[in-house]
């Protein structure tokens, strides 16, 4: 008998693809947004973004010990927990907010539903919720230099102060959370993404057309809606999240479609100045449906 | 010129610059013994006709069944019958085998070489020899050739598809033979299209392999019922129902349809240069071209080989390894079975011997799902591998086969493409040879 070789199953080469590299892409085109926002709400928007990474990521390595599982922190998905948690906060909440946050989420909503893929709801925007909900004074209490400052969309709101000009919005020289203001730099990095195959565009264009659209039919501004608040990190970040969208096309532009209805109706008709994260968690609870009704025809199927 | 595809699918790396400029080398003087499994083909398998001590004659058949799906098996060398025995094949199974001690005189059997004019032939006369001459499928799945050209009576045939696809990597057999063997092609083709009046031939050929569509469109020139399309290179064009789809646009329907049921009759390349020698040469089949590649390779090459021949003897004339394989595979990377040993013999469905380095074969462990959809953007028949892969885990059969699993190719393209590295073919595979072994308990 001549040596012994590995016997698997077909196929025997696979892709270069892995989980923790489509992961650290998002890290990456995240960067930009975080640079912007530590050099223009200063020394505290980094430490949130610290406190809040360091939160979210030892949150799951003390979990996956203390329940002997193996740790799983390498793939880098609760470091993007902790990134985006920190892009959802005001630049001058308390420093517990961001660690209550990062362990909420990480335990609560990513761990108890057994880890990454399996959770229902993206973490860091139910964190964000549960936040607003309980401390609503520190979570919406924006801030420039030290200075109260009202977000372009509460101004809208409230129907009163002078708005801010479109190109400021753009760039992100406004008041808001901390990584949510520049759609610049967050359009920067969602580019990156597409480029490398990450996400589609099918629902973020069709999240934003759908607000757009909208508001323009209500008579608003539709740029202006697009480019103040989270709609640009939500759309091309959170409501990609592959955990917590429909998995094939069809689902996708459904999911876009409802994102966008949802965030208008809630700006609209809700008490909240901004509804992104309550209507990517609304529909990331409809996802199991849509994935059953989008089901592609199989090749060959007679009808 | 349009290119010509199926929706979906995946671009493996090539691998074919090993061997694509090898032309085909002879090893027809095999040093060992000559094993014959007997099962070589899909169908029944074959009991032998010849018993230990006999003397066999090249050409000479030495096993054969008595089922409709079957092809009879012939000696490739002439020499003793040393042992009726067991061997392996390359599905890990242990079946039946013939040994043959090949005494080196190549004798041929009298019965040999009896030219035919299919012209004067009747329809079944060209079947018989064909059947006769233990011709299957030399893509791999080895279906018998005689029953695919027997379909229904009321199925009207309007294409006869010619598979030169060779989607798989690494693979160069098929290109070469469609390089060094192209008037055979052509004229094999002809002695089917005899056999259907009313149909087509169209060779199929992706556009990696510009050599092979500029000589067959040569030689099909003023054929005016042959042509030779360019596909898309792209996994897996080669499969059947891809294929039809890319050349006609019709899907071949599910549960249990076959390509006659839209009107195709597939047949790869080199099948129609065997049918081309039984008719013409009075050869049965009794050869094949084998693709010894892979990193591990040291001089990777395609070598024309008698039919029992051994790996290990193939292995050796291509120089041997020059790194300790991980994996030794019999045919390609995406559907190709991993041998544990290099103890078993050429049949007529391989393709390929292929070793591959540490740095090819990149295995994983399996990670948890991340639903990034990947495997449905890629799968061929529009699945939902992950889904599918989770229902049979949960052994949920019921619910694998609401989702159409049955239909699977295995092709391979979701395991490919899974950032995850999550086995999903194998799940996929294993679902589904156990709802069959249950329905053929319950019958």
């Amino acid at each position: 008998m001549s040596q012994l070789f590995k016997v698997t199953s077909s196929p025997h080469v696979k892709s270069k693809d892995s989980t923790s590299r489509i992961m650290l892409d998002v890290v990456l085109a995240l960067i930009p947004a975080g640079l912007f926002s530590i050099y223009f709400f200063g020394f505290d928007a980094l430490v949130i973004i610290l406190l809040s990474v360091i939160s979210c990521v030892g949150a799951e390595y003390v979990w996956q010990k203390l329940t002997n599982q193996p740790v799983t922190v390498k793939d880098f998905s609760a470091l993007i927990t902790g990134i985006l948690l920190a892009y959802n906060l005001p630049s001058n909440v308390p420093f517990w907010i961001p660690i209550i946050g990062g362990v909420f989420a990480i335990i609560l909503v990513k761990q108890f539903f057994g880890g990454l893929g399996q959770n229902f709801m993206n973490p860091a925007l139910a964190a964000r919720a549960v936040l607003l909900t309980s401390w609503a004074g520190h979570m919406s209490n924006f801030a420039i230099d030290g200075v109260s400052s009202a977000t372009p969309l509460t101004a809208i709101s409230l129907g009163e102060g002078a708005l801010p000009p479109l190109s400021d919005v753009f760039v992100g020289t406004i008041g808001g959370s901390l990584g949510e203001t520049s759609a610049l730099f967050l359009l920067l990095g969602a580019a990156y993404l597409m480029y490398r195959g990450v996400i589609s565009w099918r629902i973020p264009i069709t999240y934003v057309g759908t607000v757009f659209a909208l508001t323009y039919l209500f008579g608003g501004n539709g740029l202006y809606e697009i480019f103040a608040g989270g709609l640009i990190l939500g759309a091309f970040f959170m409501a990609t999240d592959y955990s917590t969208s429909p998995m094939t096309s069809k689902g996708h532009i459904l999911f876009g479609i409802g994102c966008g209805l949802l965030t208008v109706v809630i700006r609209k008709f809700a008490g909240l100045p901004e509804g992104v994260s309550y209507a990517i968690i609304l529909m990331n609870l409809a996802v199991p449906l849509i994935d059953r009704y989008t089901r592609p025809r199989t090749f060959g199927e007679v009808a | 010129m349009a290119r010509l595809t199926f929706k979906r699918g995946i671009h493996p790396p090539h691998g074919k610059h090993y061997t694509e400029d090898k032309p085909i080398e002879n090893y027809l003087d095999p040093k060992g013994d000559l094993v014959y499994p007997m099962v070589q083909h899909i169908g029944a398998p074959c009991e032998p006709l010849v018993k230990r001590g006999d003397r066999v004659l090249v050409g000479q058949k030495i096993a054969e069944a008595q089922a409709f799906v079957s092809a009879p098996i012939h000696s490739s060398v002439s020499g003793t019958v040393k042992a009726i025995t067991e061997s392996l094949i390359p599905n890990g199974q242990k079946v039946k085998a013939i040994v043959v001690e090949n005494d080196h005189e190549y004798e041929e059997d009298p019965s040999l070489n009896k030219a035919y004019n299919y012209k004067d032939m009747t329809r079944e006369e060209i079947i018989n020899v064909i059947k006769e001459a233990g011709i299957v499928g030399m893509g791999g799945a080895g279906f018998p050739t005689h029953i695919k050209l027997s379909p229904p009576e009321d199925k009207e045939i309007d294409h006869i598809i010619l598979n030169g696809a060779e989607c798989e990597p690494y693979l160069t057999s098929d290109y070469r033979v469609m390089l060094e063997e192209s008037e055979r092609i052509i004229e094999g083709l002809k002695i089917i299209l005899t056999l259907f009046p009313k149909a087509r031939g169209v060779i199929g050929i992706e556009d990696n392999k510009p050599e092979a569509i500029k000589i067959l469109k040569q030689h099909a020139a003023g054929q005016d019922r042959i042509d030779v399309v360019s596909l898309k290179t792209k996994y897996p064009q080669g499969a059947e129902k891809q294929l039809i789809y890319a050349v006609t646009k019709r899907e071949v329907p599910f549960k249990g349809k076959l390509p006659a049921d839209v009107g195709c009759i597939v047949h790869n390349v080199d099948t129609v240069v065997a049918v081309q020698r039984a008719i013409r040469r009075g050869r049965p089949l009794m050869r094949r071209i084998v693709t010894v590649t892979g990193g591990a390779i040291k001089e990777p090459k395609n070598f024309k080989v008698r039919i029992g021949t051994s790996y290990q003897e193939l292995i050796d004339a291509a120089g041997g390894f020059t790194e300790e394989p991980v994996k030794l595979i019999s045919g390609g990377p995406m559907m190709g079975m991993a041998l544990y040993n290099v103890d078993l013999p050429v049949v007529k469905g391989t393709s390929a011997i292929l070793a591959l380095t540490k740095k090819e074969a990149n295995d994983g462990g399996e990670l948890n799902c991340i639903r990034c959809g990947k495997c449905i953007e890629v799968c061929p028949l529009n699945l939902i591998p992950s889904e599918l892969n989770a229902l049979a885990l949960n052994k949920d059969w019921e619910g694998f086969e609401k989702l159409n699993g049955l239909e699977c190719l295995q092709c391979g393209c979701c395991s490919f493409a899974c950032p995850s590295k999550r086995h999903l073919v194998q799940s996929l595979r294993t679902a589904k040879s156990t709802i069959l072994q249950n329905r053929r308990k319950k019958k």
